[in-house]
């Protein structure tokens, strides 16, 4: 009977309370793997696509609104390729409840900026391009209400009101439907066109909600960043420019600490079943206190037995860590396209594996350690003569 | 041997007096029950406390009318015209002879929020001397009010805790104008101490609204008036507005990250429970089978299987309730008064103080009683059948 062996039965002498510690290790992985997962959704997930954008809104907040003469002007200025304009319409499909993350863009330059996120046929574009009142929707969103390109569809808007209606509703034709190239933007959205929405609205055609700017590349982000800042700096609109990641970071910090409740949560979790398996593996290995000595009086060394010790902590650890970061993965596949609109894309990236893993080895060997010295230190005669 | 009543007082009170034999074993379940009531504690106190301070905030004889289709106040209008006709309406409380309505503006301004150091949305609102006087529960902590047709704000207590930017007597810029904080008001539990006011008039011209304004608060001569109010404005077809109690509305505010955070509380303190309970049926069978000659001396003196059960799923509830305790203590200690802040329905920040009410306590209380009674049940039904015998030759 090999070492392995031996480890193996020795976990399994007891499969009840195996199991039960296997539980226990499988719940705070579990909740590792989870929790981690949106703590790196929320924070370190990287959008390689955006690292040349830049978003520009008004310095009071991002909600106050820019006159529109600021688009020329920032379009003028040295790095930027291109700008868009873009506002927040507060779009709802027939309830209210069914909100829509929907914009009024200037299609070409929204293209030229944001077209590596998207995924549209060219002929579906090309209408979007052409057609005033042509929207674009995202798959979620067509899914959701059946909609095909095709179809005209009335979107109410939660703040403007159309002049030819006197309604707040404007009536769209969807030219094309799209699906996200960067996993984690929503598809729950929908885009179309500045002029028609503009002509048409009562109230702040002069206005924009902010502009959407490319820059020459990341590295001129900040130069560029700064001169836009300078140049309407004292005007009645001033502006705060940065780019795409930042911005999002800074608003998805406006939930609240999210990092923090899910740190304290997770170590709460493993202060709970560090106490459980640490105790219960320094009993097992207590309960193992002749054998030990029978082990060493055949002469087995001492650093086998600790390794046997450390080798049946590791599995334990392993066993149960690997079913509960297993299971996370699992669901969280299930649970990503509902997510997908909330926190982005959503799974267990091999960082948050590699952290689990790492933890997985420290608890293994930590609550392996003590009853392993006890063993490595057990002198026969008194594990012979105890009991 | 006694009545089955007294044996099993003897079998509790002997698995209650040797626990601190099994210490280590009893200690770990106490910490893992410890941390799942904890967590569970954690997040039904800040669920509590957003929604009884959205509750709190909302009076019942006070109408909020807005735009039909807002949601929210930040996305509703109103114009100068349609507050004129509310004030027409039927049951509007009158003061002096003149109805009482509050017409306000409702924008969002950046704060920068201590603790993440990042900007934050801070609600300003703009509102006339009708607004103070609809709200009764205001009280000026510090400085005076703002002065009609001037530059100065006042700011709310709460915000002031938790965003930078806004200190009394410090000037504030936004945009190309410069307020000056004036004074620190109070609203002990309401939304309102998440905000900055200012007068109605000058944020109109400040931020190019015109006349406009984006909600009224409508005072009611009573509670009941407000049916016909809603009716009334309800029929008006120069109106297109909504209204319904300011309680209701913010009620309804509560709902949507009240119920977010309860929706990702709960299945987490569940979680936790189960990890909970797998340590304590682990420490309950351990310590069923460290006394196992101790169970079987006393079933061949005569003590029933019963009483063996009864001692074990004692000691387990036992354990589970101090687990409780501990937990309970603990999160009341570091989260009791702690106050935090997140987006709220109207896009902006609102202060708020974790709540630990009755119904979480007794929340917690019957989450460590279940892991006791489960954790117990079976560890205990494995010492009621034990024979004696083996207990004794092993």
């Amino acid at each position: 009977m090999n070492d392995a062996a031996l480890v193996r039965k020795n976990l399994f002498r007891k499969p009840l309370r195996t199991i039960l510690l296997v539980v226990s290790i499988f719940i705070a992985f579990f909740i590792f793997g989870v929790l981690g997962s949106f703590n790196y959704a929320f924070y370190y997930q990287d959008y390689p696509t955006a690292a040349n954008r830049l978003i520009v809104v008004n310095k009071i907040n991002f909600t106050q609104v820019l006159p529109y003469a600021y688009l020329n002007r920032v379009r003028s200025i040295e790095g930027v390729v291109a700008a868009t304009p873009m506002a927040w319409f507060g779009g709802y499909y027939q309830d209210p409840r069914n909100q829509i993350q929907s914009f009024p863009v200037e299609p070409d330059s929204f293209w030229e900026i944001y077209k590596t996120d998207f995924a549209l046929p060219p002929e579906e574009l090309d209408a979007f391009m052409k057609l005033r009142t042509g929207m674009i929707v995202g798959r979620s969103f067509a899914d959701r209400f059946g909609f095909k390109v095709g179809d005209t569809i009335p979107l109410r808007s939660e703040i403007y009101t159309n002049k030819a209606t006197g309604q707040q509703v404007w009536d769209f034709q969807i030219v094309g439907i799209f699906d996200s190239t960067v996993t984690g933007n929503p598809t729950n959205a929908a885009y179309f066109n500045y002029e028609y929405f503009r002509e048409s609205q009562t109230f702040g055609p002069d206005f924009i909600g902010w502009l959407g700017v490319k820059t020459l590349s990341a590295e001129a982000n900040d130069q560029v960043a700064k001169t836009i800042d300078a140049t309407f700096a004292n005007s009645t609109a001033e502006t705060r420019t940065a780019d795409e990641l930042a911005f999002g970071r800074a608003f998805l910090s406006q939930l609240g600490d999210i990092g923090f409740i899910i740190t304290l949560v997770v170590s709460a979790a493993f202060a709970a079943i560090l106490m459980v398996v640490g105790n219960t593996m320094m009993m097992a290995v207590r309960e193992r206190t002749t054998e030990i000595g029978v082990m060493k009086t055949l002469g087995f060394p001492s650093g086998r037995v600790v390794r046997m010790v450390l080798g049946e902590s590791l599995l334990l650890t392993a066993i149960g860590a690997g079913l509960g970061l297993g299971l996370a993965a699992f669901l969280l596949v299930g649970l990503a396209p509902q997510l997908r609109d909330v926190v982005g894309n959503i799974s267990m990236s091999p960082w948050v594996t590699g952290i689990g893993v790492s933890i997985a080895i420290v608890f293994g060997i930590g609550v392996g350690l003590f009853p392993a010295l006890n063993a490595f230190n057990l002198k026969i005669t008194d594990a012979l003569g105890r009991k | 041997m006694g009545s089955l009543f007294s044996q099993i007082g003897a079998v509790v009170m002997l698995n209650l007096k040797s626990i601190p034999q099994r210490l280590a074993m009893s200690a770990a379940t106490i910490v893992a029950v410890a941390m799942a009531v904890a967590v569970l504690l954690g997040f039904l106190a800040l669920s509590e406390g957003f929604k009884a301070t959205m509750e709190g905030t909302g009076a019942t004889d006070v109408a909020v009318v807005n735009r039909k289709g807002a949601t929210s106040e930040l996305s509703s209008i109103l114009t100068a015209e349609q507050v004129r006709l509310l004030e027409t309406g039927p049951g509007v409380r009158l003061v002096d002879g003149k109805p009482l309505i509050s017409a306000e503006l409702y924008l969002v301004v950046d704060g920068i929020k201590r603790s993440s150091g990042q900007p934050a949305n801070i609600p300003l609102r703009g509102m006339n001397p009708e607004g103070l006087s609809l709200r009764e529960n205001v009280e000026l902590a510090e400085g005076r009010m703002f002065a009609p047709g001037t530059n100065e704000i006042v700011v709310g207590r709460k915000l002031l805790q938790e965003f930078a930017g806004f200190e009394l007597n410090k000037s504030v810029r936004l945009g190309s104008n410069t307020w000056l904080v004036v004074g620190v008001f109070e609203a002990p539990g309401t939304v309102f101490e998440s905000e900055l006011w200012a007068d109605a008039r000058v944020v109109q011209s400040l931020f190019n609204r015109g006349t406009g304004y984006q909600i009224a608060r409508v005072a009611m001569a009573s509670p009941a008036a407000l049916e016909s109010f809603a009716t009334f404005v309800e029929d008006d077809a120069r109106l297109q507005l909504q209204t319904r109690s300011e309680r209701d509305f913010y009620a309804a505010q509560a709902e949507g990250t009240g119920g977010l955070i309860r929706f990702i509380g709960w299945p987490l303190g569940i979680t936790m429970a189960i990890g909970a309970l797998a340590g304590a049926l682990n420490t309950m069978f351990s310590s069923v089978a460290a006394r196992s000659s101790e169970i079987a001396t006393l079933r061949i003196i005569g003590f029933s299987g019963v009483a063996a059960f009864a001692g074990t799923l004692v000691e387990a509830l036992a354990l589970s309730l101090i687990g409780a305790l501990v937990g309970t203590i603990a999160c009341i200690a570091l989260f009791g008064s702690m106050t935090t802040s997140t987006l709220g329905a109207n896009f902006t920040q609102v202060v708020f103080q974790l709540k630990i009410t009755p119904d979480v306590l007794l929340t917690a209380f019957i989450v460590a009683l279940v892991i006791g009674l489960v954790g117990g049940v079976f560890p205990g039904i494995r010492a009621a059948r034990q024979s004696p015998l083996i207990g004794l030759t092993s």
